[in-house]
């Protein structure tokens, strides 16, 4: 049974000199119908002029990222009915609220400029297979279960929703960002590239690479194809440090061994610790004895007294931090984790078990 | 790095190709490769081309068990002896060297326990020799050749511009194309030595379908329009495993994977059809078998039967059918690991196009084709599963190394300013147009309902006749639809109208074929002669457009090595 919808779309016309607007447009669908179809119903029965991409219609082009009720995804594997009743808990009145999507220029509607943000940044990170001499006669011979690994980053559609949503790039557009990071991955992960190092070195250098990552998990949450591109960030920088041991410019590597330590001995956060541990590569007692920790710790100044400020530490305690009450429980877990001879990743790809 | 060109003045190029998916790609590279100057045109940026949906896999003998010639009849039989054998021994001979290609430069393929190439069973095929990764197979090839054209800074890119027209010389050469560049609406004239077209199927033509809303037929239609004869366009695959009401594809590899076809009183139909391959018959069989069950009313009330893929394990659903269970999730509300989901045939590939020989090369000299656009003829009457991922590469990579070597040997062709004002003033009349025709998305809605209705699984002569006569009713309406957008930027208004236009021409070649052929051959089955006539019928119609009217002829099937048989499964 068809229903009816109300769409809010924001409208944006380069020609006409005028800022951009909203416009409402009555549509009649089933609610299992996207939003997708409320959109190209509108533009079928009512205005032609009304701009989007898409094409597959069934979330594998990747063309039709917006923003919908504030959250960016696919028009089209968007249900009408649910989006509607989104709106109704969000906004006055229930209309389906859908806008461009977010950190990428608007070029008329709903279309954006994928090639001047998204595009140049997947170009960044040498986006082709580098293998080490000739090829084989035959194919590489590569463990299964590599292949499955990478294929998740290789789901990647290029929609763009993780780059929409992502809170780092809004802040530094000059961030590398979700996508094009996850695409490094497929390129760090495949047992064939010859590059690994290389690569990884270049993306821990750059003081736009994976240490600009904030681990908000936007982009994890807003994609379709569950590529999960933050687990890839950091599936790359346990690489760089944990495998490569690459100490880079940025502190990315101290910045994470203090993390993990502090969390192995207090099993929380001893934020007062994390600074002088992070430019000690994790040790309290480097962070003191290296003259250039001493300097970069002299250089984080302002850093502590917001940090006094805001009561995110107090003199008290720094000096006494409490610990987890089980923190042997952490340590146990810790303990467990580092007895195993392979890192065990985390992959959606492989689930469940084989006599399921 | 690669350039993107996104305006330019009279741009040359010894090799332009129309069209961005795997077929267009690959034959960039190939035409790069062998030396030539290259641009690349596509309406859309290449990675949206549709050859992302092709989702279970890619044929090659490449297992030493397995052999060529076993792949090539398999290929022969799909087609009910209706495709060129020299062709498909071409294709199936080269299919083996062209996935380790693919796996060198970077495609995910699935591996087995040992780290080498794993396949996978599909319909028609006597070995399990589909190649693939997840279930993601088209886009996982798709974005390893687009990694590549990153990488060739000698490939030009135009991407997201739309081609309005061909241009030949005064001597019939091809001499460019007319493009608009969707980004600001410029008209430009593109002079090259040869033009690929490599610009996909025409699904749209028929409403449910599992292509692509991009999937307009426009390079058909612009060849036949510059004289190229279209061939075997009524052989229209109708693809077994389709959502009721969207259309969307669901891979025949569920099937590959183990998973049953039932009928709404719990039968496992296939039995009746095809005793012996069951569900991986080809696929013109298993969509006729499910159509006769919904249409003798052991069908669900919706008009479906039921796919049951519960009975594959949940571990390899979800590492091998993961789309699968997204847009059983996302489209249908089914959890397809836990209970079955309702499914029909539904409109999925034209094995016509562009009539070329295995090199690419079409009647009209230096105009080529590659991949669905084309006719080579290797699909015939009815296609393989996981065949049309290998026809584009194969094919693709043919033209664009037959078109080097032609441009190779002579001069830039004139391509007349004359046809860059034709084009203009053709858009100048949509846009400046008064609202008095009939909408476009009415009169596209009414030709796909049309298509589906009478030019479907089963046909006959009077459903032909009103279909043919809807349809050129329809064409005097498309020369007056009226648009709402009259700007230049993203006009896609604009574009929905110049593709009804190419719909429509399709649409007309695909009605004129299917009542030709009297006779049923792969997916042409006309119920009022039911059965394959090999005295009269083992030949290809070819349609050309002379004097602005469609002319029917005839061309030879290449036979070299299989005889028609019966065709069973």
């Amino acid at each position: 049974m068809a229903e009816d919808y109300t769409l809010k779309i924001r409208r944006f016309d380069p020609e006409s000199g005028e800022p951009a607007y909203w416009q409402e447009f009555k549509v009649g669908l089933e609610p299992e119908r996207s939003v997708l179809d409320g959109i190209l119903q509108a533009r079928g029965d009512q205005d032609g002029s009304i701009g989007i991409r898409c094409s597959c219609q069934a979330a594998i082009c990747g063309s039709c990222g917006v923003k919908i009720n504030g959250r960016s995804r696919l028009a089209c594997n968007t249900l009408i009915g649910e989006a509607a009743e989104d709106a109704e808990r969000k906004f006055d009145g229930g209309a389906i609220v859908v806008e461009p999507m977010g950190n990428m220029p608007v070029l008329k509607d709903l279309i954006v400029d994928m090639d001047a943000v998204h595009w140049k940044k997947v170009q960044r990170v040498v986006p082709w297979l580098i293998p080490e001499g000739d090829p084989p006669a035959r194919e590489y011979i590569v463990p299964a279960e590599s292949m499955i690994d990478i294929t998740q980053a290789m789901a990647c559609i290029h929609c763009g929703a993780c780059v929409s949503a992502c809170l780092s790039l809004e802040v530094d557009q000059d961030f590398i960002g979700p996508a094009a990071l996850a695409k490094a991955y497929r390129f760090v992960g495949d047992p064939r590239d010859g590059q690994t190092e290389e690569r990884l070195k270049d993306l821990a250098e750059d003081p736009h690479g994976i240490y600009d990552c904030t681990h908000c998990f936007s982009c994890v949450e807003v994609c379709p194809k569950d590529v999960a591109p933050m687990d890839q960030i950091m599936r790359l920088r346990r690489r760089a440090t944990g495998d490569y041991e690459i100490k880079d410019s940025n502190n990315g590597y101290g910045h994470e061994k203090a993390f993990v330590n502090i969390i192995e001995k207090y099993g929380t956060l001893h934020e007062a610790q994390l600074l002088p541990r992070s430019f000690g590569q994790g040790s309290m007692v480097r962070s003191q004895l290296d003259p250039n920790s001493l300097k970069q710790l002299t250089e984080s100044l302002p850093t502590v007294v917001n940090g006094l400020k805001s009561g995110k530490v107090s003199p008290v305690k720094a000096i006494w931090h409490h610990k987890l009450p089980d923190q042997k429980n952490v340590r146990r877990i810790f303990k467990q984790i580092e007895s195993k001879d392979e890192r065990l990743e985390l992959n959606l790809y492989i689930v469940g078990e084989d006599n399921e | 790095m690669a350039r993107l060109r996104t305006t330019c003045h009279m741009p040359e190029h010894d090799v332009l190709i129309i069209g961005a998916g795997l077929a267009g790609q690959r034959a960039a590279l190939a035409a790069a490769e062998s030396g030539a100057t290259v641009g690349i045109m596509s309406k859309v940026h290449p990675v949206r081309s549709h050859s992302n949906a092709a989702q279970g896999g890619i044929n090659a003998a490449l297992n030493p068990e397995d052999s060529w010639e076993s792949h090539a009849f398999d290929t022969v039989k799909g087609s009910d002896y209706l495709g060129d054998q020299d062709a498909i021994e071409i294709m199936c001979k080269a299919a083996p060297q062209e996935i380790l290609d693919l796996e060198h430069l970077g495609v995910t393929f699935h591996r087995n326990e040992e780290g080498k190439l794993g396949t996978r069973a599909f319909g028609g095929a006597s070995a399990a020799r589909t190649y693939y990764v997840a279930d993601i197979t088209g886009q996982a090839i798709l974005h390893v050749l687009y990694e590549q054209l990153m990488k060739h800074d000698d490939i030009e890119r135009y991407e997201e511009w739309f081609t309005t027209a061909l241009v030949t010389d005064d001597d019939g050469h091809v001499a460019g194309v007319v493009a608009r560049n969707i980004r600001d609406g410029a008209m430009e004239l593109f002079s090259a030595k040869t033009v690929i077209l490599a610009s996909g199927g025409n699904g749209q033509v028929y409403n449910p379908t599992t292509n692509a809303l991009i999937c307009t037929g426009d390079g058909i239609a612009m060849a036949y329009r510059a004289g190229a004869p279209l061939m075997d366009m009524e052989m229209i695959q109708y693809h077994p495993t389709t959502l009721q009401g969207n259309g969307l594809l669901i891979t025949e590899g569920a099937r590959g994977e183990g998973a049953h076809l039932y009928n709404a009183q719990g039968e496992r139909f296939m039995e009746k059809y095809a005793p012996n391959k069951m569900e991986l018959a080809s696929r013109d069989v298993v969509s006729r078998a499910e159509q006769t069950e919904i249409n003798e009313g052991r069908g669900f009330p919706d008009g479906t039967v039921a796919l049951d893929i519960t009975v594959v394990p949940r571990k390899r659903i979800h590492e091998a059918l993961r789309e699968i269970v997204m847009v059983g999730r996302d489209f249908a509300g089914v959890d397809i690991t836990k209970e079955p989901i309702r499914i029909k045939p539904g409109n999925h590939y034209v094995m016509g196009g562009v009539k070329t020989d295995v090199d690419g090369r079409t009647n009209v000299p230096g105009l080529y084709a590659a991949g669905e656009v084309a006719c080579v003829s290797v699909h015939g009457g009815n296609r393989l599963g996981a065949n049309s991922l290998l026809d584009t590469l194969i094919f693709g990579a043919r033209s664009g190394r037959h078109a080097a070597t032609h441009a190779r040997g002579m001069t830039m062709p004139t391509a007349s300013r004359a046809s860059l004002a034709e084009e203009e003033t053709l858009v100048k009349d949509i846009v400046g147009r008064a609202k008095t025709g009939r909408r476009v998305s009415e009169v596209k809605a009414e030709l796909g309902a049309t298509m589906d209705k009478y030019v479907a699984v089963f046909r006959d002569e009077q459903g032909l006749n009103s279909a043919l006569e809807i349809v050129r009713r329809l064409k005097e309406e498309a020369k007056t639809v009226a648009i709402d957008d009259k700007g230049t930027v993203f006009n896609q208004d604009l574009l929905g109208a110049i593709e009804l236009g190419f719909m429509l021409d399709n649409a007309e070649t695909i009605v004129l074929g299917a009542l030709e052929r009297k006779e049923s051959r792969g997916a042409q089955f006309r119920t009022d002669y039911p059965e394959r006539n090999d005295e009269e019928w083992i030949k290809h119609i070819n349609i050309t457009l002379a004097d602005g009217e469609p002319r029917i002829s005839y061309s030879d099937v290449t036979m070299t090595q299989w005889e028609p048989q019966e065709r069973t499964y």
